[in-house]
């Protein structure tokens, strides 16, 4: 059976089509205003190149904050359960995992069938996901993709407050006048957020086998950060983690 | 289709109108030729009622709720609160009251805010005294004040015991407060009629435990949004006797409906607890979980604060505490009685360790057929909410289901509904509960 999967999240919609447990397409748009119209796009986009017509389909699940604009939806997932399975589905070992997206830090406990056991999600504030690197690259004056290899470049602790996005974004403008280097505030930049989700994950308990889905998890500071906030020599990261979820959700729509 | 009966409770309009009552008897207190107080819904109010017949009260803690419940008016209180000059960090319940005596307007009849002869309080939380040092001040600073530090240890079995010097250090004050009474009011202290209030402060507040205890039926006769609107008797006067009355009513109707197998909510298929207040502005968050069929049927909080309880480590259970075999005769004796019934209040207990509460609520959890607990990070109330992650995290070793969320009480600013929503969604579908349109 084909099936699909579609995450509408804040920033990006994705979606994964699986065919006998095989991804044979992939889309990703910029979410924007209109979220139904990013669902379709985002959808359009994995059939072709799925190379099939929408009438192959034959289940579609939606998850992620805009799951609601997931029309054509046969069922809705949340976002919790959608993560875990698609974490479960790529790393079957897999029983802790994190999603870190623009908007949103979660992580999840899961069981062996990547049934969510317990679940943290960050709260109201940007400085656990994504958005937070993004507003503090604007203070640095420094791309979004160029953030994490420059926080590579650089081996000094900077203590900075992660707590809030505000109050981050000032320290950085401290620093940025006390004429510290660029490298080393993005360190502390990633630092300071790695360790927000890594109390997060603690929460709900850490095992070897983490894995990391969501866009952040492309940045390699972030990764490097997360590593040595969580003492591991390895945290597995899939190709494409920005479709964790869509793929969880895609998985679920032919496991139920 | 509905998995059991389910009707109102004959009740509710009494126990409308005797809210109504109380806080129109404070309002109107000076054309009865009354006396008005104010103070902590914790305060041994029995003590008071020694005065006379014609002493009314306003509890701070009950009054911010329903400053809250109002949410533009809560905005209002709060931002008059923080133009003075307080924190935003500070219990959410004391600057809603703070604001309301700066805007000069009192919630429940928009009328001007009735400024009190005296504030009588305890002290166990480090913002009960303070509130009230406040208050005194913004109602023109000549409102004088009296507070009973109740912070004499934990009851036993916490503690081995509840050393009889402990008791005396707070019923000392008591005896100490009605000398100050007689003079700040004028009045001569009648000791029949404190006498009376002490039994009816225990009648009451046995008696609630007694009601949570039939919530233990499957299915539950009572949800928490509705225990929510009857548990507040226990906190606006304990040792009222129109209130007590009361409370034996609702007993008797409580227990029919347990005995008849009335529902509070007709789908229930998950059973829940939660812990301190709730967002007071978002009391919906209650009915979007019973659209998954689950209903909180109470908490350490609800069944804690307005009822008197023992924990039987034993048993893994909390035991209503029985009344006393006699009244007391003596004022002295009457004091005595008095701080000892208070010093054994469940919610007093967690402020010596985090574990006393977890165990409690553990208890309750097991002992109500709890399928998970749902903890409210509580910005707004520092007493309540402190140890909080430490039970969740003793829970959680006990076996249970537990989620949290952050918010206030009284401070809708601080609450994100759709994030709770949401997690909320994620947390009943883990209990394999699904929504029902
Ligand atoms: S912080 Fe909580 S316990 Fe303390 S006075 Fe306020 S409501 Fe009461």
């Amino acid at each position: 059976m084909i099936s699909a999967g579609i995450d509408c999240g804040a920033k990006n919609t994705k979606t994964v089509i699986l065919k006998d447990g095989k991804v044979i397409g992939k889309g990703s748009v910029l979410t924007g205003f209109d979220q139904e119209k990013a669902v379709e796009e985002s959808l359009e986009l994995a059939i072709r190149e799925a190379g099939i017509s929408r009438d192959d389909i034959g289940k579609i699940f939606g998850t992620g904050a805009g799951k609601d604009s997931v029309r054509m939806a046969d069922d809705k997932v949340n976002e919790i359960k959608a993560m875990g399975k698609g974490a479960i589905f790529l790393f079957p070992n897999a029983r802790t995992v994190a999603d870190v997206g623009a908007e949103e830090g979660r992580a999840a406990k899961l069981d062996e069938n990547g049934r969510p056991a317990d679940f943290a999600i960050n709260e109201k504030c940007a400085a656990g996901a994504g958005a937070f690197i993004e507003a503090m690259g604007r203070a640095l004056e420094t791309p979004l993709e160029e953030m994490g290899a420059l926080a590579l470049k650089s081996d000094k602790e900077i203590p900075m407050n992660a707590q809030c996005a505000i109050f981050a974004e000032s320290e950085v403008i401290g620093l940025i006048h006390a004429k510290t280097e660029k490298q080393d505030i993005s360190k502390a930049i990633h630092d300071s957020m790695a360790s927000r989700i890594v109390s997060m994950i603690r929460r709900i308990g850490v095992n070897k086998d983490v894995v990391m889905i969501g866009g952040v998890a492309y940045n390699p500071g972030f990764v490097a950060a997360m590593k040595r906030e969580l003492k591991l020599e390895k945290i597995h990261i899939p190709d494409d983690p920005e479709y964790g979820a869509s793929l969880g959700a895609a998985v679920l729509a032919v496991d139920g | 289709m509905a998995k059991y009966p389910t009707e109102p409770l004959k009740c509710w309009p009494k126990a409308k109108e005797l809210r109504q009552q109380f806080y129109r008897n404070f309002s109107e207190a000076k054309e009865k030729g009354g006396i008005r107080w104010m103070g902590s819904a914790w305060a041994p109010d029995a003590v008071v009622r020694g005065l006379g017949k014609d002493v009314y009260s306003v509890t701070g803690e009950p009054y911010g709720a329903s400053c809250a419940f109002d949410k533009p008016l809560s905005a209002k209180f709060l931002s008059a609160a923080e133009n003075f000059g307080f924190a935003r960090d500070l219990c959410a319940y004391m600057r809603n009251y703070w604001g309301s005596i700066l805007c000069n307007e009192y919630a429940l009849d928009k009328g001007k805010f009735p400024k009190a002869d005296f504030a009588w309080s305890q002290h166990i939380c480090c913002s009960h005294a303070k509130w009230y040092q406040n208050a005194c001040e913004l109602e023109g600073g000549n409102v004088p004040l009296f507070c009973v530090d109740v912070g004499a240890g934990a009851y036993p079995p916490f503690e081995p015991e509840m050393y009889p010097h402990r008791i005396r250090y707070v019923a000392d004050q008591m005896m100490d407060g009605i000398e100050w009474m007689q003079k700040v009011t004028g009045r001569e202290y009648n000791d029949e009629l404190f006498l009376e209030a002490v039994w009816n402060d225990m009648r009451l507040t046995s008696k609630w435990a007694e009601i949570c205890m039939l919530n233990r039926a499957t299915p539950a006769p009572l949800d928490e949004k509705t225990i929510y609107s009857l548990y507040v008797f226990g906190v606006l006067e304990q040792s009222n006797a129109e209130f007590a009355d009361f409370y034996d009513e609702l007993y008797d109707e409580v227990k029919d409906r347990a005995a008849r197998g009335i529902a509070a909510v007709a789908n229930e298929k998950a059973r829940l607890m939660t812990d301190t207040q709730p967002p007071w502005g978002f009391l919906n968050i209650y009915r979007y979980m019973e659209k998954w069929g689950a209903v909180s049927v109470g908490s350490l909080y609800t069944f804690g604060l307005a009822g008197t309880w023992l924990y039987d480590e034993e048993k893994h259970d909390l035991i209503p505490r029985a009344m006393p075999d006699k009244k007391p005769a003596t004022r002295e004796e009457g004091c005595m009685m008095l701080a000892d019934w208070h010093l054994s209040k469940p919610e007093y207990q967690h402020f010596y360790h985090p574990e006393y509460k977890t165990k409690m609520m553990d208890a309750i959890a097991k002992n109500w057929k709890c399928d998970g607990v749902i903890l409210h990070y509580n910005r707004g109330c520092e007493g309540l909410t402190v140890g909080i992650a430490e039970n969740r995290l003793g829970l959680l070793e006990r076996g249970n289901k537990v989620m949290a969320y952050e918010g206030n009480m009284g401070d809708e600013r601080e609450f994100d509904e759709t994030a709770t929503i949401n997690r909320l969604s994620i947390f009943l579908e883990s209990l394999g509960l699904k929504i029902e349109d």
